[in-house]
């Protein structure tokens, strides 16, 4: 023991131990998966810390990392497989053996295999390892797979691809140490929660502009330079004000447009032909561009073209054709997309947006900045420098949950590509494995003839239509997936609607199913639409007295609302317990610089009866004898597990799940044979593996020629074709031409207006669906919801740590909107929508758009759920706004009801929400609805009164 | 009564805060709780954890809060934590020495075996930084890590408080204070760092680092310039691109 010496101290141990034992792994408290060490004591959790030497987090961890002790020890975790026994819903079960649970599932779905196998829907949530449950569902030949993606942010991911190859947050970051100007739109404390925060910390001691643009002034907003406080929905409207802007002043660039983007490209103008608004193109194919020097056509690819941006011109074959930017300039120079116009609807004054505009162009074009390295592009042009555009952009939650998140989104890359920011320096940077055009990546597989008995799938589920002949349609134009993904209602939802499938598998539309397979996803609560709705179609039954969703199967680490749904529990463990691996085929951690991958290894044994799902899922698979998952004699092909997997498949000849330390001595990066000491390699390395790119390919890698081949010599992408920027999508507008009857594949005559309104092949702005449905008059105010930085993806309120942050919950009101309905902080209000009414407590504020309410979501629990306390502030005085949100919206002519989504990707439109508010008596003083308490399964034990958690230290 | 050091101390170590940075995200207040939950002041107990009040021991808590209304108003994150005052009011009052301030480093502590619980210094403290645990009946409090910041089983680099190495806006600094030549002294001159309720007369060793002025975005403060008249309709195009095609 080493003691204070000096005079006035006491003896103190100043060099305690941290414990016997440190293990670095990868944490899962949300999204962002930060590295992190774990200290031990005799296989208690002393501390957890960041990993200083982790390509994500650097060192740092946030509160959710930070009370992964709690979650870690929670008193909600599932601790034996469960049977049901009671009503679904009630939350009686009765213990069972895994033998048993495993035979159970297995048995329910091999008929389902061997009979119908898109009678299975397999979904899953907060899942990090959707290489493997893709692939397991793809050799189990059911269509209906897909995660959560669908009511989380696929408007912004498919907007992205089918832009620039790439999209916010996972596969491009703004380059922090560059932008001079950074514009966020709709991100509240999230996605991604610790590289955001260090970030803006860099911006700020640069004295780089920051501008959020968020309905609400909490978090990033509230340390932002500039807070504009927009109307929800109307970011598009705001983006093309700034387009407007910025063509009205001739302030883009011009280089970097005819170069990188598709601005260039001759577009077709034959009205109601079948080739109307596609590229002019040669006979090989290639999109043509108008050469200004021999004033003819000429191939794009042509290394000495000098397109043209202006002008119709004649083919040779007598058509007329316009360059994109030419339709571009014209579509936002327009007076509808004019500042004066756009402000009253987005609430941003006038002068703003202009100023915003004349910012933006001045950071990119009077700021800008050069890097003194030299670039061969991708017709083998030499660069001796890399001209930056010091101005970046992200976008998350806020822009994908709208109905029209998707153009909203495109409109935004639009505004970046203009400028010349895009992979510039300065400007959005890509992440590896990305950028990968839209064009070089999977079509959806599940067409008829797809699906058969005992076989699987020929191809991945989710994909990237290319047009209509990528739906999964049958001659009649009906849905083959249990969420109607890629249909004619989503073609492109490249995620799937998990929120679709409960209420679709019910009304059995398109058909109905048997087994509901789930994944940590909390669908009978939070993540679903309607909450009330969801619960009785869960439990509804027909007339044979059994269940309309005949089985359900669920696997969670706790006792989440959803469990008490499910016929079948299958516990899983907490993040500290398994196996899992952070893979460039699944949801990359690159970064700019870098490519990286990591895993998870268990650095505590499970002191329950509990297995990691991975797994189980593993062993199912070879139970059922699903391709892949057996070899010869039918033996398990993974008798280890997870981790034998993560190790030994192989998706490609060379390309596993993981990229560092492959081929039989280790030696090779990307790809390489299974290394059978590649876990221990990567244990040794703190848990992640990450190699830096070359200097000269780190920018302008859509079109960089040198990236474009490391990138294939890695497995990243299949070739070295350049990822040329589609401001105008080609593919969108290939729907609009079947819509108006062309081609092989055409929409059924009652799907034609609405794939021809919003398959616009330049982005628009139109009033999201939902919130037009409600109207002006009956609903004024937009409702919105946002996580809290402690909470984001975390869980909820069962840490005991997390919920003394957050527990309970208030809908803030604008001060004009509380003023008008006489309402105080603390007052009761009915909040009601065109589907639902809840009753709860508001709190006034002054930092929100004045036509906007807002609350934080899922600090809301079911009474019995979670193992706390049904006297809780977070059931008592908890909501959701889920149960004001109808996942359907109202009845068209002809009685068709269409998705709560965006027409198309499917995008859950939580955002949409319009209520009105009327000031109520407090009562009990319990928020409405409150629903019946929910039994607590044996082996969940007792919640302590009193935590004394001591760390493995003295009690 | 309790005595403070005759002498000041030869080092005055404490946290600089950035308000300008601060996110709100309790990030410090979680990892300072799971730190110091098996730290010198174990455990921080948790009452009804799970239940309808939970309430815990925290030595650092985020004060979120909107200040003002209409277009003056604010959004405030404000952390706070003991600020390990040069008069510190809570050593002054303790009746038996178990609060006490080091004459090394200026830190102030409780000695839990001296503690009777008597919550004097919480009442003296005019911050409201120190926490009772009524399970262990005792008074504790932040201690600057003082089992992290000296701890030679920490690499070097890691020898800061919980809080300081956590934050991931980097929002929160650790040093001597007693230095001017201190990074966190010449932080504390350069953005016009202050004391919290100066006219308590505590002489708190933590600072607050102010917001800073509002980027406003160089230049743009004019409307941009209408390019149409040269050459009508996307006339500036062309010109625009001789100029691209030159470089």
């Amino acid at each position: 023991m080493s003691t204070s010496p000096v005079s006035g101290d006491r003896p103190i141990d100043l060099s305690p131990s941290l414990g016997d034992r440190v293990e670095t792994t990868t944490c899962y408290m949300c999204a962002c998966r930060c590295g992190i060490k774990v200290h031990l004591t005799d296989g208690t959790i002393r501390y957890i810390e960041g990993n200083r030497d982790h390509p994500v987090n650097k060192g740092v961890l946030c509160a959710k990392g930070s009370a992964g002790i709690m979650q870690h020890n929670s008193p909600a975790r599932l601790t034996k497989p469960l049977r049901r026994v009671g009503e679904r819903g009630a939350g009686e079960f009765r213990e069972i053996e895994w033998s048993e649970a495993l035979d159970i599932a297995t048995s329910w779905l091999a008929r389902v295999r061997a009979s119908d196998p898109k009678r299975l829907a397999f979904f899953t949530g907060r899942d990090q390892s959707q290489a493997l449950t893709s692939w397991w569902s793809q050799q189990f030949g059911t269509p209906n797979y897909a995660a959560h993606g669908g009511f989380c942010s696929v408007n912004m991911a498919a907007a992205g691809i089918y832009t620039f190859g790439s999209a916010f947050w996972e596969f491009s970051e703004p380059d922090w140490e560059r932008t001079k100007y950074l514009l966020m739109f709709g991100v509240a404390e999230d996605h991604d929660s610790n590289p955001i925060k260090m970030g803006l910390s860099h911006l700020k001691e640069r004295g780089a502009k920051f501008v959020s643009v968020n309905p609400i002034r909490t978090g990033y907003s509230a340390v932002a330079d500039e807070w504009l406080g927009i109307t929800p929905g109307t970011d598009g409207l705001f983006v093309m004000a700034l387009i407007h802007e910025l063509l009205r002043a001739g302030k883009v660039d011009a280089g970097y447009l005819v170069r990188y983007t598709n601005a260039p490209y001759l577009v077709i103008d034959a009205a109601g032909e079948a080739d109307d608004g596609l590229f002019a193109r040669d006979e090989e194919g290639r999109e043509l561009v108008w050469d200004r020097k021999s004033n003819a056509p000429r191939p794009f690819i042509d290394p000495d073209v000098e397109p043209a941006l202006r002008g119709e011109v004649e083919l040779p074959d007598g058509r007329k054709a316009r360059p994109v930017f030419h339709l571009l300039a014209e579509r936002y120079l327009h007076l509808d997309y004019s500042p004066a116009v756009v402000a009253y609807q987005t609430g941003i004054a006038e002068e703003v947006i202009k100023r915003i505009a004349a910012e933006l162009s001045e950071a990119a074009f009077e700021q800008e900045l050069t890097v003194d390295q030299p670039w061969t592009d991708w017709r083998g042009v030499r660069h001796e420098k890399m001209i930056g555009r010091p101005v970046s952009m992200h976008g998350m939650r806020g822009i994908s949950a709208h109905s029209n998140g998707f153009q909203t989104c495109r409109a935004i890359h639009l505004l970046q590509l203009l400028l010349g920011s895009i992979d510039a320096p300065g400007g959005l940077r890509y992440k590896p494995p990305y950028p990968k055009g839209f064009d070089s990546l999977p079509r959806p597989t599940g067409r008829p003839g797809d699906v058969n008995p005992n076989s699987p799938l020929p191809g991945p589920h989710l994909g990237f239509p290319q047009g209509p002949e990528d739906l999964l349609v049958d001659e009649d134009g009906t849905a083959m997936r249990i969420d109607k993904a890629f249909s004619w209602e989503a073609p492109l939802s490249a995620h799937g609607l998990m929120h679709m499938v409960i209420g679709n598998a019910w009304r059995g539309d398109p058909y109905p199913i048997e087994v509901l397979f789930m994944y940590m996803a909390n669908m009978a609560w939070n993540s679903s639409m309607n909450t009330p709705r969801t619960l009785e179609m869960l439990t509804d039954k027909d007339e044979a007295g059994g269940y309309k969703i005949p089985y359900i199967i669920y696997s969670d680490a706790y006792y989440s609302e959803t469990v008490a749904y499910a016929d079948l529990v299958l516990p899983d463990t907490t993040y500290l317990e398994r196996w899992d691996c952070i893979s460039l085929l699944d949801r990359p951690i690159s970064d700019a610089d870098g490519a990286s991958d990591a895993i998870r290894h268990p650095v505590v044994e499970p002191d329950r009866d509990v297995r990691p799902f991975q797994d189980v899922l593993i062993d199912l698979g070879a139970r059922l004898g699903l391709p892949g998952f057996i070899k010869e004699m039918g033996r398990p092909a993974y008798p280890g597990g997870y981790s034998d997997y993560i190790v030994n498949h192989e998706r490609q000849p060379g390309v596993g799940p993981l990229a560092g330390w492959r081929g039989e001595d280790g030696a090779e990066t990307g790809k390489g044979a299974p290394n059978p000491g590649q876990l221990d390699k990567y244990i040794e390395n703190g848990c992640y593996w990450r190699e830096e790119l070359a200097g000269e390919h780190k920018f302008f890698r859509n079109v960089n020629r040198g990236y474009l081949a490391y990138a294939q010599d890695k497995g990243f992408v299949k070739s070295t074709d350049p990822v040329i920027s589609q401001l105008y999508s080609e593919p969108l507008q290939k729907f609009r031409l079947a819509a108006r009857g062309h081609g092989d594949n055409v929409p059924p005559e009652s799907e034609r207006d609405r794939i021809e309104t919003y398959f616009d092949p330049l982005p628009f702005w139109y009033q999201p669906l939902d919130e037009a449905a409600a109207g002006p008059e009956a609903y004024t105010l937009h409702a919105v919801t946002q996580r809290p930085m402690a909470m984001y993806h975390s869980w909820g309120t069962q840490n005991a740590w997390l919920r003394q942050i957050h527990g309970s919950n208030r809908l803030y009101v604008p001060e004009p909107a509380a003023k008008q309905a006489g309402l105080e902080d603390d007052d009761w209000v009915w909040a009601e929508s065109r589907s639902g009414r809840i009753k709860v407590q508001v709190k006034v504020m002054a930092g929100v758009n004045a036509r906007t309410v807002w609350a934080w979501n899922a600090i809301g629990k079911r009474a019995g759920a979670w193992n706390i306390d049904p006297a809780a502030a977070d059931v008592t005085q908890g909501f959701l706004l889920n149960h004001l949100i109808d996942e359907l919206l109202p009845e068209r002519d002809g009685g068709r009801r269409y998705a709560n989504s965006d027409p198309i990707t499917g995008q859950a439109a939580w955002y949409d929400l319009k209520i009105r508010i009327e000031k109520a008596e407090a009562e009990d003083g319990r928020t409405v609805p409150q629903f019946d308490e929910v039994s607590k399964p044996a082996g969940l034990g007792d919640r302590p009164d009193i935590l004394r958690y001591a760390g493995g230290r003295r009690p | 009564m309790t005595s403070l050091p005759a002498q000041p101390a030869p080092k005055r170590l404490g946290l600089v805060i950035d308000l300008d940075t601060c996110v709100g995200c309790h990030a410090c207040a979680v990892n300072c709780k799971e730190w110091n939950a098996g730290g010198y002041h174990a455990p921080l107990t948790d009452f009804d954890p799970y239940g309808a009040a939970p309430d815990g021991v925290w030595f650092n808590r985020i004060h979120s809060y909107e200040a003002g209304s209409g277009a003056d108003a604010r959004v405030v994150h404000f952390p706070k934590s003991c600020l390990h005052c040069d008069n510190a009011p809570c050593v002054t009052v303790c009746p038996t020495g178990a609060s006490y301030k080091r004459g090394s480093d200026g830190i102030v502590l409780v000695e839990e075996d001296k503690c009777i619980g008597c919550k004097l210094c919480s009442w003296a403290c005019p911050y409201g930084a120190r926490e009772f645990d009524t399970d262990a009946g005792v008074m504790k409090k932040c201690t600057l890590c003082i089992d992290r910041i000296y701890n030679e089983n920490l690499e070097e680099v890691d020898r800061v408080p919980a809080c300081v190495a956590t934050c991931p806006a980097s929002a929160r600094h650790f040093g001597d204070l007693g230095d001017p030549d201190s990074d966190v002294s010449r932080l504390v001159a350069e953005r016009g760092g202050y004391d919290l309720m100066p006219e308590m007369e505590c002489a708190p060793t933590n600072k607050y680092l102010p917001v800073r002025d509002k980027q406003t975005g160089a230049g743009g403060t004019l409307p941009l310039e209408d390019a149409s008249p040269e050459g009508g309709f996307l006339g500036w195009v062309d010109r625009l691109l001789s100029d691209a095609s030159a470089v």
